[in-house]
């Protein structure tokens, strides 16, 4: 039957273009601003690195002021970053299969070839373990060892766009450049890697592309690198010089640690809290202890990536859908209402109640699978608009590019929200005009007819 | 095949109180030819839409052969409409955006027949009254007896003991009116009972039996030869049970 529905659905809908196009559009529109929204707060919310979630953790010690917690958002929660010492004191253990400690600086970066330009380039300056660790893919070369850490050697990654940029693409491993005036070697180049959020280091914003170079952990302190991410500090103490800085009790280094199961992640955390004892026994942290180990997810979460503003956002747009579905419930009754003779025919000739609601869903489920079909497209154009916009809003490439195309996922949303709303907006005409009296809808008046006689009195 | 003891039907609005039937009781024979008059608005089509289970009723028994509809389910009601029971509408009632064939099969398709039975059904129905080479025609496309007719096929496709026709003629002219009236003289000598709302007393008398209905009752019946002591019977006159 369900054949013979759809094609007396088709010919109805054809009948009446106006009402058809009028609420296919409601329905579109519903599901393409539901279907951005969610495609946006998906990119937000993603894990991107969901395989090795129980494996990775962000390692925080409090070492903040006794009066003030470091986060006023999160009182009971450490800072977000580590002070020099803690780190390197941390990154000594070798009860984490692999551990980064890093931070973000600013570079430029020229290849001396006659007439390229210098490029400015944001520079991680991290541990080896960083690459094999996040499961950094590379195009070309490798990343280094522990010993050109400690060097340091004079070695750098690029990523794949700033290879791009500075070689044309070509395999540049072996090719030297001048990094702030410094000779490196390139020994590896990334292949396109792209972390949403991008969860090792959310302090400049979780939508924030990698950095574009990359060089080992000693160069910090060798070099006298400060800081091109956020840092912060609290206690009243020296910092005139770099020096100070390192010895102070700001933090401004994102340490990570991968545990190979819960045995090492316990000890780690003893080893963790240990530290923390002992450190105020010599005078220092004077909050209560508050030392943690927390996993990839956990951690998005503690640092508000997908804030409660997205999840409004994601409430209109659902809330928009609802005003436009019910629109539709609207239109649908009035059309239904409209075909009620002719409805009133088929029950005289032996539909039965049952047959009429499902013959009437079916054109409501006809409706809304175009108007997803309609949705998905103008979502596509809404997430392009979006791009658009935030392309042009300061000329660096932003996060939200990555997030803006319609995703394979979002093809499945849309089919769910296509069946969600026939249900929301389909059920109720069809249930009405099914329960409507045959002889009611052969006079036209299926539903503001109410015959309130009791019926078959013996 | 019809059998309505004391049935009454009050349609309740806001403001009045409509008593369509009142203590209405008739019976109809199987393979009677029975026509319907009365002034308009004494209940006639009420009458039909509830001999054909379009519409329930207040108080009254009816038995539709031999079974009591009172309590059936709407599954069943619908089953017994669509096997049972074939309608005539005044206004045709074709579907416009279907072609003939398409709404002479409407009944077929809720009946569940597989297409080649739908499709001979279709045919032969159509042969009767004569529309087979119109069968692809849309409703609009054809002149109002060519529509009557192709409603006619379409009531009689299902092959209904019962044919319940409400003013088929009332939107035709006479010529035409007395065409449809030989074609439903036709189907009651092949065995259909046929019941027939009409205005037109010179075609009412061509029944086998007259009722006529005055303000929801039997107010008066005729058959028009001397009938047979048994179908006789089978018209049981109303004003045994004055309001
Ligand atoms: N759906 C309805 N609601 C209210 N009153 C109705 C309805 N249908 C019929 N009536 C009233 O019931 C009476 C009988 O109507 P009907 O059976 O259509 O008469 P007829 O077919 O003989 O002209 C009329 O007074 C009519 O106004
Ligand atoms: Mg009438």
């Amino acid at each position: 039957m369900l054949g013979y529905y759809l094609r007396l659905a088709m010919s109805s809908l054809r009948r009446s273009p106006g009402l058809t196009a009028l609420m296919i559009a409601a329905v579109a529109l519903g599901i393409a601003v539901c279907v951005t929204s969610l495609t946006v707060y998906q990119g937000l919310s993603g894990n991107p690195i969901p395989w090795k979630n129980d494996l990775l953790h962000a390692v925080t010690i409090d070492n903040w002021d006794p009066q003030f917690p470091a986060r006023e958002r999160h009182p009971d929660q450490p800072p977000t970053q580590l002070a020099w010492r803690d780190a390197v004191a941390l990154l000594e253990s070798d009860i984490p299969v692999r551990s980064v400690v890093m931070f973000k600086t600013a570079g430029v970066l020229a290849t001396g070839t006659a007439g390229a330009r210098p490029q400015r380039a944001l520079t991680r300056v991290t541990s080896a373990d960083f690459f094999a660790m996040f499961d950094v893919p590379f195009r070309f070369g490798a990343g280094w060892t522990a010993a050109a850490d400690q060097g340091p050697e004079p070695v750098i990654v690029l990523a794949s766009a700033m290879n791009e940029r500075l070689f044309g693409g070509a395999n540049s491993v072996g090719r030297t450049l001048r990094w702030n005036d410094m000779e490196f070697r390139v020994v590896g180049v990334l292949d396109e890697w792209r972390p949403l959020p991008k969860f090792y280091d959310l302090n400049n914003g979780a939508l924030q592309e990698p950095e574009e170079a990359y060089i080992p952990w000693g160069w910090g302190l060798a070099a006298e690198l400060p800081s091109a991410g956020s840092w912060n500090c609290w206690k009243p103490e020296p910092l005139a010089s770099f020096r100070d800085f390192v010895q102070s009790e700001c933090v401004w280094l994102q340490v990570w640690v991968e545990l190979a199961d819960a045995g090492a992640r316990q000890r780690m955390q003893s080893l963790l809290d240990t530290y923390a004892r002992d450190q105020q026994r010599a005078g220092r942290l004077p909050r209560p202890l508050n030392n943690r180990l927390t996993p990839v997810d956990r951690w998005l979460a503690d640092n508000d990536v997908v804030g409660s503003d997205d999840r409004v956002l994601v409430g209109l747009a659902f809330a928009f859908l609802a005003v436009c579905l019910l629109n539709t419930v609207g239109l649908l009754l009035a059309r239904f209402q409209r075909g009620a003779v002719t409805t009133g025919v088929r029950r005289a000739l032996g539909a039965s109640r049952r047959q009429i609601c499902l013959q009437h869903l079916t054109e409501a489920g006809l409706v809304c699978a175009a108007g997803a079909a309609l949705g998905l497209a103008l979502a596509g154009l809404l997430l392009w608009g979006l791009r658009l916009l935030y392309a042009t809003q300061d000329g660096t490439r932003d996060g939200i590019q990555a997030l803006a195309h319609v995703a394979p996922g979002s093809i499945t949303t849309a089919l769910a929200l296509a069946v969600l709303a026939t249900l929301v907006a389909g059920l109720y005409p069809s249930w009405r005009i099914g329960r409507s009296a045959p002889a009611a809808c052969l006079q036209g008046r299926p539903m503001g007819f109410r015959h309130t006689g009791r019926r078959f009195v013996p | 095949m019809l059998d309505m003891q004391g049935i009454s039907k009050i349609y309740r609005t806001d403001l009045i109180e409509t008593h369509a039937l009142r203590q209405f009781s008739l019976r109809v024979e199987a393979g009677d030819f029975v026509a319907v008059t009365g002034p308009s608005g004494s209940g006639k089509t009420t009458f039909m839409n509830i001999a054909g289970l379009l519409e329930d009723f207040d108080t009254g028994r009816y038995q539709l052969d031999g079974t009591d509809v009172s309590g059936l389910s709407d599954a069943v009601r619908s089953r017994l409409r669509n096997e049972r029971i074939g309608f005539i509408f005044q206004s045709f009632n074709l579907i416009p955006e279907l072609d003939i064939f398409d709404n002479v099969d409407v009944p077929l398709r809720y009946r569940g027949f597989s297409r080649r039975d739908r499709a001979e059904r279709i045919a032969s129905a159509l042969d009767l009254v004569g529309l087979r080479s119109r069968m692809h025609h849309l409703p609009a496309q054809l002149s109002g007896g060519q529509q009557q007719r192709a409603a006619i096929a379409r009531a009689l496709a299902g092959d209904p003991g019962l044919l319940l026709a409400d003013e088929p003629t009332g939107n035709v002219d006479s010529l035409m009116a007395r065409q449809i009236m030989d074609l439903l003289e036709e189907i009651n000598e092949m065995g259909t009972t046929i019941v027939l709302v009409t205005h037109d007393l010179e075609l009412a008398r061509r029944a086998r039996r007259n009722v006529h209905i005055v303000d929801g009752q039997v107010s008066d019946f005729w058959s028009l030869e001397p009938p047979a002591p048994g179908l006789h019977a089978g018209l049981v006159p109303a004003m045994m049970a004055p309001a």
